[in-house]
């Protein structure tokens, strides 16, 4: 290494068309219609009558090089050496032979992958990065998201659910994770615990105040050192002066808990998108395994593919149904929490006769 | 072999799903460089602490590679002295192509780089959308990153910065996508390259591009400025594959899940079993196509819808972005110089007029919409709205002069 500093080159966002499979490069822009033969693979036609066969797996995401390898040792004997990741960490690999798709699939489950995550299944859960490389994580990510797939593996390789369901995951209430079906979100119950030693030369005190969305933090001299002071019945225990001010600890061994929230939907089909809404929460964060939350998980899964029509997304199934029905068939208890008090909360208040007896 | 016991990660090992605990466990036990081994076994040991007392131990601090001041996630053990093979153990964020397509050659090579430097985890991709190669020390970050730039991969953003870009699949592979996702993808982000590199903004901003309102990129709910596909002129409608679901699937169902199911009433069976559609009524929610995308596609007048101002909870609660442009034909060149500086301008008067740590939508929500449009030079449209006010309490004092330049437009439309 020579001791001049090496200017970087800008190049930005590579051009996807040197990576894609030829036959995507062929058709790009001119494609028929599709077809999903079986779950984890989708049948693409082109109009010029050509065949694209994808087959979908799920991995467990954090990839080490050996599974990284593996992986495109897989694609180059069955897919003309190119892959595709979709928004939910699956691999893609596209072939143009459909006698060889049950061979990738058989290769692919041989070494644990499974195939599937397509159509309406339940997805590969969307997740964060957790304790294993956040700096401010109330939860593992990978961990609580290896446990509930193992659980929810069945659903991910059949189509059982009246449309897809996309799970998510997110170990602050930032919630990386992004808008799910189901959300499993940490959630902070107890204001910060203040290091007042370490506040006046680790944290920006004015930026933190400014942080706060309920102007709860405040400068003052605690002990003689210029701190920052939390009025702590005001204080909703987001967690947001923590980024910014890490004496401010808000992940707590005990009263971190977990809740879950349902019914976001990022896609315009039939009603608008939507956001996710409380259904439970007080849900104990217990590793490694988190079977307090996975069994909830289930529950309101079971439920939703019992009693919803086809094509609905869980928060089509809740508007038509309504939200004292979906507490009584999940059997989960409606408490004053879930009642919004928020921006805007005057819009989610049932303000017309309209009761489902 | 394991220098640190790891009982409660040992449970991770069990159970159907892929394991990421028996990956890290291989690069402890079977990797051949030693150096990996190590890092493998501390962050190992330092996992295993987080799950016996529920709590993280990273903290974040400064490090960045030559010339950039973003793009790098610096992470530093506050248990470093229990697992100091792993103390330095920062993430790379490097900007995928348009689209996640990978060669294997290409992963390969970047699998070759990542070990000589790395801890050989990688992610495909990070909720932003980067390659995430997590965990390398302070001066690591610099060789690797030289290494791969010289190859054609650069960093994407972290802090106030443009962010990392991201694209649906679209053309490539779907019939429904109704742009060139990844000209758009790419056009809009490499104009802004200097911006994704160094952070001088209030806040993050993200671009995410869906080829139609399905938006598998959650482009409305989690990006600054979406850009999602649409038409203006009649979906096309193929009767004789109309029929065949008819067929196949039976009229109830097609009563049940697709003339029912259409927001605003725009698709009905006609006596001679005929699909009719009333395009000028649909709003290309996009449901009727996935039921039957055979029978159904998107029209030839395609073109993008802009909504601006998405944003996950921080600091006022959720925004979807809203209606900006709700039409943009994306065909010239002229059209996508025209789309990069609505970006541009947008980006600018964000610069000027939000605050620290304020995302684009929670400014335009404090300034209101009307102001920003006029900030940003765009006209004011009914399809940025559900509805027009309900509140009684406002001033118009200007608005015969505003009631005459939506006359004005009018004109100028119908002229044009």
């Amino acid at each position: 290494m020579s001791d001049a500093p090496r200017p970087p080159i800008e190049s930005g966002c590579p051009d996807g068309f040197q990576y894609m499979h030829p036959m995507m490069r062929k058709q790009y822009g001119n494609w028929d219609y599709h077809e999903d033969p079986q779950p984890g693979v989708l049948k693409h036609v082109s109009k010029d009558g050509d065949a694209l066969y994808t087959v979908r797996a799920g991995t467990q995401r954090i990839l080490d090089v050996f599974t990284l390898r593996l992986l495109c040792d897989i694609g180059d004997e069955f897919a003309d050496g190119h892959v595709h990741f979709t928004i939910r960490s699956n691999i893609e690999y596209m072939l143009t032979d459909e006698s060889r798709v049950q061979p990738l699939i058989d290769k692919l489950e041989s070494h644990g992958f499974v195939v599937g995550g397509t159509r309406n299944s339940v997805a590969m859960i969307s997740h964060t990065q957790g304790w294993l490389h956040c700096d401010i994580p109330g939860t593992d990510a990978s961990g609580v998201v290896k446990s509930m797939m193992d659980e929810l593996i069945g659903e991910f390789k059949e189509w059982n659910m009246p449309n897809r369901v996309h799970l998510t995951t997110s170990c602050c209430q930032i919630n990386c994770g992004g808008q799910g079906d189901i959300a499993i979100n940490v959630q902070h119950t107890k204001p910060p615990k203040i290091n007042h030693d370490l506040v006046a030369n680790v944290c920006e005190r004015p930026s933190v105040v400014a942080r706060c969305p309920v102007a709860a933090i405040r400068p003052a001299m605690v002990d003689g050192k210029p701190s920052l002071e939390v009025d702590e019945k005001k204080c909703i225990c987001c967690g947001a002066c923590f980024p910014p001010c890490p004496p401010m600890q808000i992940n707590d061994a005990e009263h971190s808990k977990l809740a879950i929230w349902v019914g976001g939907n990022h896609s315009n089909a039939r009603g608008k998108p939507t956001f996710q809404k409380l259904v439970a929460a007080g849900i104990p964060n217990n590793p490694p395994r988190w079977p307090e939350a996975t069994a909830i998980v289930k529950k309101i899964l079971k439920t939703y593919k019992e009693d919803a029509k086809d094509w609905e997304r869980i928060n089509d199934w809740v508007e038509r149904i309504g939200w004292p029905r979906f507490f009584e068939l999940t059997e989960l208890p409606f408490t004053k929490f879930h009642i919004d008090n928020w921006r805007g909360a005057r819009n989610s208040l049932n303000a017309s006769a309209h009761i489902r007896f | 072999m394991a220098k640190y016991d790891t009982p409660m990660l040992d449970e991770l090992e069990n159970g159907p799903w892929p394991s990421f605990i028996s990956g890290f466990k291989r690069l402890r036990d079977d990797h051949p460089d030693k150096r990996i081994n190590e890092v493998a076994g501390s962050l190992l040991g330092q996992l295993e602490h987080s799950y016996e007392t529920r709590k993280g131990y990273w903290k974040g601090g400064t490090v960045s590679v030559f010339g950039y001041g973003s793009g790098i996630i610096p992470r530093f053990s506050e248990v470093g002295k229990a697992f100091p093979e792993s103390k330095e153990f920062h993430t790379l964020r490097v900007q995928p192509p348009a689209g996640n397509h990978y060669t294997t050659d290409m992963l390969r090579q970047l699998a070759d780089s990542w070990e000589k430097y790395g801890s050989g985890l990688v992610t495909f991709h990070g909720q932003t959308g980067n390659i995430m190669f997590i965990g390398t020390d302070t001066e690591n970050t610099q060789h690797f990153f030289d290494e791969i730039n010289d190859y054609g991969w650069d960093l994407g953003g972290a802090g106030p910065c443009v962010r990392t870009g991201m694209s649906c699949v679209g053309a490539s592979r779907c019939e429904q996508s109704c742009l060139d996702e990844q000209k758009i993808h790419r056009t809009l982000m490499n104009n802004f390259t200097d911006d994704v590199h160094r952070p001088a903004l209030p806040y993050k901003f993200k671009f995410k591009v869906s080829g139609c309102g399905n938006d598998c990129q959650n482009a409305i709910e989690r990006s600054d400025f979406a850009v999602l596909g649409t038409w203006r002129d009649d979906m096309k409608v193929d009767q004789e594959a109309f029929k065949g679901y008819l067929d196949t699937k039976g009229r109830q169902y097609i009563i049940d899940n697709v003339t029912t199911r259409c927001p605003t009433q725009a698709i009905s069976i006609s006596d001679n079993d005929e699909l009719v559609v009333d395009n000028r009524n649909c709003v290309r929610c996009m449901h009727c196509l996935n039921v039957m995308p055979k029978a159904l596609s998107p029209g030839d007048d395609k073109g993008a819808t802009i909504c601006i101002g998405g944003k996950r909870t921080l600091k006022i609660g959720d925004l979807m972005g809203t209606v900006v442009i709700p039409f943009k034909k994306l065909e010239t060149e002229d059209d996508y110089e025209e789309l990069v500086e609505l970006a541009e301008e947008i980006i600018d008067f964000w610069a000027e007029n939000g605050l620290e740590h304020e995302r684009c939508g929670e400014m335009i929500e404090r300034i209101g919409l009307a102001n920003f449009l006029e900030g940003i030079d765009v006209d004011v449209d009914p399809n940025m709205v559900n509805n027009p006010r309900q509140s009684s309490y406002v001033r118009m004092d200007e608005w015969d002069a505003e009631a005459e330049k939506w006359f004005e437009r009018k004109a100028e439309a119908a002229n044009s």
